[in-house]
């Protein structure tokens, strides 16, 4: 299994690679290639121009900045991984991170690339939707922003243009307090989830939630925000009967399935996890280990 | 007729300079031009862990990466871990002592990854080495021996000698 043929491109600057972008058909860009690159071994796409992003400039970086964490499309998942304000500003982001592959894969691997391949169960995918991240592209016609609720287009599509590409997300960041959680359920630890969930948390003065999002990612073709659940559970002081009761509705979220999973056990696992990430998130409001 | 590129890569701390076809994998450049046929290749897709390698001293697939990419970065493979020709680097050593291998052919992804992780994390937990190997398969250990000798590894690695050094 040997790559096909392809010329090789390694522009170094963002408006390079959109020239390249607008003139060169049948390109495919190359961020960490943890899955372009099985994908061109396995001859599943067959580029004629390959568009190497790793040594543009300017394109890695994790810095905060107004309430949000911005993070570069080509950050190494492994810098995700060990970087300190990650974990400290945004440690669901941190706790979905050790699911992402194996530490190999988080080596190269790339937050745009994963954002990109869109993969229904990827994690990443899942943080940005759970956080209402803005994703920035550049184009021929300069910079725009899209919501990610916008980015999914259909499966594995993300909503840019081919002659755009992503450069960096934002990541609102939560109250200090905030209570969160990254779980997911996969057959061996590294696979894609089978299903994954996130929660965060936010409570009032007097115990009631106030703040809350709870993102579903494996049960659809773009990560499920589940709105009911949160809208169920706001203003209401947490419990486990709360939980559990609230978490119910996530049964009846249409739900795909392929060769690991019926769409029925997905959705088991939807309404189970979902409870759990819940129960975790609001054990650690206030910095609680959970 | 195929692209090609001119590159300069160091591996195992000598210096390579050599022209390859823009789509030849790391893994195939390290092989097949460089004759290093330690670093081996199961299931070029990214899923088998054997050609790991250490890239600026992380690990990476070998086969997920083009050798045009590795221009101007340094590779460590298997056959620069022991300082000679009739030592081995304490990881051999406790690999050997412990039966972390039987066929063999996954041992020096493992190893290679295991450079890396014990370098990071010198005192894990059996929880953490085992996390930490979940991208290498093997089919004849069991993960046991490897297990029990990633972890002995980590003590003569930080005393700072194995038994025969």
């Amino acid at each position: 299994m040997k790559p096909p043929r392809f010329h090789y491109h390694d522009p170094k600057t963002v408006p390079e690679v959109v020239g390249l972008l607008k003139t060169l058909p049948n390109a495919r860009m190359l961020a960490g290639g943890q899955s372009l690159m099985p994908m061109l071994n396995m001859r599943l796409v067959l580029p004629d121009h390959l568009i190497d992003l790793n040594r543009v400039e300017g394109l890695a970086y994790i810095r905060e900045t107004g309430g949000a964490l911005e993070i570069g499309a080509m950050t190494r998942q492994r810098e995700l991984e060990f970087s300190e304000i990650v974990r400290e500003l945004c440690p669901m982001m941190h706790e979905a991170i050790l699911q992402v592959g194996h530490r190999q894969t988080r080596n190269r691997g790339t937050l745009g690339g994963s954002l990109c391949q869109l993969d229904p169960s990827a994690e990443l995918v899942a943080v940005a939707a759970a956080l209402d991240a803005t994703v920035a592209v550049a184009g021929p016609k300069g910079k725009r922003e899209i919501p990610f609720s916008e980015f999914p287009k259909t499966y594995m599509t993300p909503a840019i243009e081919p002659d755009e590409l992503l450069t960096g997300v934002r990541f609102p960041l939560w109250a200090k307090n905030h209570g969160h959680a990254f779980v997911e359920f996969a057959r061996r630890h590294g696979d894609f989830a089978i299903v994954s969930a996130a929660a965060l948390l936010e409570e009032d003065g007097g115990g009631k939630i106030k703040r809350a999002s709870v993102t579903l990612g494996g049960v659809a073709a773009a990560p499920v925000r589940v709105r009911e659940l949160e809208k169920a559970i706001m203003g209401h002081v947490a419990s486990d009967a709360l939980f559990r009761e609230a978490c119910e509705v996530c049964r009846k979220i249409e739900a795909m399935q392929d060769v690991h999973a019926p769409s029925s056990y997905r959705q088991h696992l939807a309404a189970v996890l979902s409870r759990r990430a819940l129960e975790k998130a609001h054990a650690r409001i206030g910095g609680g280990r959970g | 007729m195929a692209e090609s590129r001119n590159i300069t890569v160091t591996v195992n701390g000598k210096r390579h300079e050599q022209q390859v076809q823009v789509r030849l994998t790391l893994a195939d450049f390290l092989r097949q031009q460089l004759g290093l046929t330690g670093t081996h290749l199961g299931c070029e897709h990214g899923v088998c862990g054997a050609c790991t390698v250490l890239l600026d001293g992380n690990s990476t697939r070998s086969c997920l990466m083009l050798a045009v990419q590795a221009h101007g970065h340094e590779v460590a493979t298997v056959e620069g871990l022991a300082p000679g020709p009739d030592a081995l680097h304490p990881l051999q050593e406790a690999f050997r002592d412990n039966h972390g291998l039987q066929c063999g052919f996954c041992t020096p992804g493992i190893l290679m990854t295991l450079v890396e992780f014990l370098r990071d994390n010198p005192n894990p937990t059996e929880q953490e080495v085992r996390v930490a190997i979940s991208g290498n398969l093997c089919r004849c250990t069991g993960y046991q021996g490897i297990v029990a000798a990633a972890l002995d590894a980590a003590k003569r690695l930080q005393t700072g000698k194995g038994p025969s050094a």
